[in-house]
């Protein structure tokens, strides 16, 4: 595959390109063992199982995850989106008896080898839940908690990077006044941006975003829709949706997952039934299950 | 009226019919006067304890408060220097052996089970063993302090001193403190957990600046409440072998070189002069006084966890 990929850039950029070529292998080859990893795809997911205990949880799991695109996972529910999206941080290691097997590729870098350190990954990999979960501190002090704890930011620029993330959050012009008080007291569509501002404080290189608007209003759904087209530019956004309008609306890339039942032992899994460009899973999807879905006859 | 004519009487008469409140509900009523009598009840008796206490140890309280709580032990009730000051003196000195003792181990013990420890068998054996021990009865608290702090450890703690009660009472609340404080952890939500691993915390910062900040008014609840049972605690200091009869020489509240000496604590000097009583009457104001001066310390102990509590609450 490697020989494959060199080729194609060979030919692309002619005989121009080849100091480029040579100069670019080393730094990548050496993390993903010789084959050429492609810069623009953070996550590379192959034959990804994920497992509760005993029980298959998601079955073959295989996708890129592009550079500064918004990645949708829609589907019914119990199909396995919040797992497979809680596998890109490591977020399952808290759960007792959840494990994965295949490859996920961080950049070239297998997130599952035993050396990788989950704590570096999630300070890379940033995470907002369904509901909004503000520690119960102060506004400063949430989104002060990441640079603070990973000792990244010297404490005289702590103002400065605690206001660029809520200004990135489109946050603080309302809390400026209060980022001394509590979090608890601003309101769901705030707390929710506020969470954003703290995952992008530790400036992360992807986002994982689990349903985020499912416990918002209207409005501050908009907002927070509105939002995640601005961190486009800086972020890689993973986004787990109940709501297809929501990904028409926002996403690149759309992964439709459903839910089927293991013949032989008569259990749940979920699986990835199409990953494709936004545009075609909801005018053109090629799989009828996809189709179904998006035009709401099943799900 | 417009009313009348967009709704009909007819209408307006039957849905009045269903909606309107028919009877009084007895039943709710009755649970209610029932749940009001329960609390009164609980109250009275307090109150009469109470009122009865004071009024018996009064003329001790009124007359001469400072030389009661000055006094130590003594063999006849008219000495003028019979008084509570030894056992007020042990007493604080167990209750800081728990403090000390009990509070860090119980706590550390109760992270560990609920944060590291993995769910196995093993754990929830330990668990389910560590919830007996809380229901042990006291004075087999006091045989094991016999055994083991006055006899086996005899050069540290000094045989039947202080040091070997406050050791056994610390041990005897130490699975309350853990039951507690594992509880008020289990309480911490997940969300809050997920939220710091979510920021690129480590478990030890997620428990540091999340799960113990939450949970240490519930955490503090708790332990101070074991803390006013081992000062109430009287059937393990006999065995330990609290002074009942006649102490002396002892002076100064935070004198450490008397930690390994005889010592009596209050609900010692209590269960005495109550029997003492049968034999020279005078005995039973002095009782009744004693017992408002405990009443009093455990108050003011829970005072202040009160306000500590609030503290901490007010910061989570």
């Amino acid at each position: 595959m490697a020989t494959v990929t060199d080729a194609a850039e060979v030919a692309m950029n002619g005989d121009g390109a080849v100091p480029q070529a040579s100069e670019a292998p080393p730094g990548v080859a050496a993390a993903a063992e010789g084959e050429t990893f492609p810069p623009d795809v953070v996550f590379r997911v192959e034959d990804l199982n994920c497992y509760y205990g005993p029980n298959l949880a998601v079955r073959d799991v295989t996708m890129d995850i592009s550079e500064r695109e918004i990645t949708a996972i829609i589907g019914p529910s119990g199909c396995g989106k919040t797992t497979v999206l809680r596998c890109f941080n490591r977020m399952n290691d808290l759960i007792e008896g959840a494990r994965a097997t295949g490859t996920l590729l961080f950049r070239g870098v297998d997130l599952y080898d035993p050396r990788v350190d989950p704590v570096e990954v999630r300070r890379r990999v940033g995470m907002v839940f369904q509901k909004p979960n503000p520690f119960p501190k102060s506004v400063f002090d949430n989104v002060a908690y990441g640079p603070r704890i990973a000792g990244s930011v010297p404490k005289s620029e702590l103002p400065d990077v605690v206001e660029a993330s809520l200004r990135r959050a489109a946050l603080f012009d309302e809390v400026k006044d209060r980022l001394k008080d509590s979090a608890i007291g601003l309101s769901g569509g705030q707390q929710q941006r506020l969470c954003i501002a703290r995952a992008i404080a530790t400036s992360p290189d992807v986002l994982l975003m689990d349903e985020p608007c499912s416990a918002l209003d209207p409005i501050s759904t908009a907002h927070i829709e509105e939002l995640m087209h601005n961190l486009k530019e800086e972020y890689t956004i993973i986004i787990v949706t109940h709501n297809m309008q929501q990904a028409a609306r926002i996403s690149d890339r759309t992964a439709f997952f459903t839910a089927d039942v293991d013949a032989e032992s008569n259990s749940r899994y979920g699986l990835l039934v199409e990953f494709d460009d936004t545009e075609k899973i909801f005018s053109n999807p090629s799989d009828e299950r996809t189709e179904n879905y998006v035009t709401g006859r099943f799900g | 009226m417009r009313l009348g004519r967009v709704f009909d009487d007819r209408t307006r008469r039957v849905v009045t019919s269903e909606v309107y409140r028919r009877s009084r509900d007895v039943r709710g009523g009755l649970f209610r006067v029932l749940l009001q009598i329960a609390l009164l009840v609980a109250l009275l008796v307090l109150a009469i304890l109470l009122v009865d206490t004071v009024t018996d140890g009064w003329s001790i309280l009124d007359g001469r408060l400072g030389d009661f709580l000055a006094g130590g032990l003594r063999s006849q009730s008219g000495d003028p220097e019979l008084g509570v000051f030894q056992g007020i003196r042990g007493s604080l000195w167990i209750a800081v052996f728990v403090i000390v003792l009990a509070f860090p181990l119980g706590i550390g013990a109760a992270i560990y089970l609920e944060e590291y420890a993995p769910k196995s068998r093993l754990t929830s054996f330990i668990d389910l063993n560590i919830r007996n021990l809380a229901g042990v009865p006291s004075v087999v608290y006091g045989l094991l302090g016999l055994a083991i702090f006055v006899r086996g450890l005899k050069d540290l703690t000094g045989g039947q001193s202080v040091t070997a009660a406050g050791i056994t009472l610390a041990v005897l609340v130490l699975p309350i403190v853990i039951i507690t404080s594992a509880e008020a952890i289990r309480a911490v939500p997940q969300s809050l957990r997920e939220a710091g691993y979510g920021a690129g915390a480590t478990k030890w910062e997620v428990i540091r600046t999340q799960v113990l900040p939450y949970a240490a008014p519930g955490i503090l609840t708790g332990t101070l409440l074991s803390l006013s049972r081992a000062i109430g605690e009287a059937a393990p200091l006999i065995l330990v072998g609290a002074v009942t009869g006649f102490l002396g020489g002892q002076s100064g509240l935070v004198d450490v070189s008397q930690l390994q000496e005889r010592f009596t604590a209050l609900p010692i000097v209590i269960t005495e002069w109550v029997q003492e009583s049968g034999r020279d009457r005078g005995f039973a104001p002095a009782a009744a006084a004693a017992i408002v001066v405990m009443l009093v310390v455990v108050l003011l102990l829970n005072s202040a966890a009160i306000l500590l509590r609030n503290h901490f609450e007010k910061k989570r």
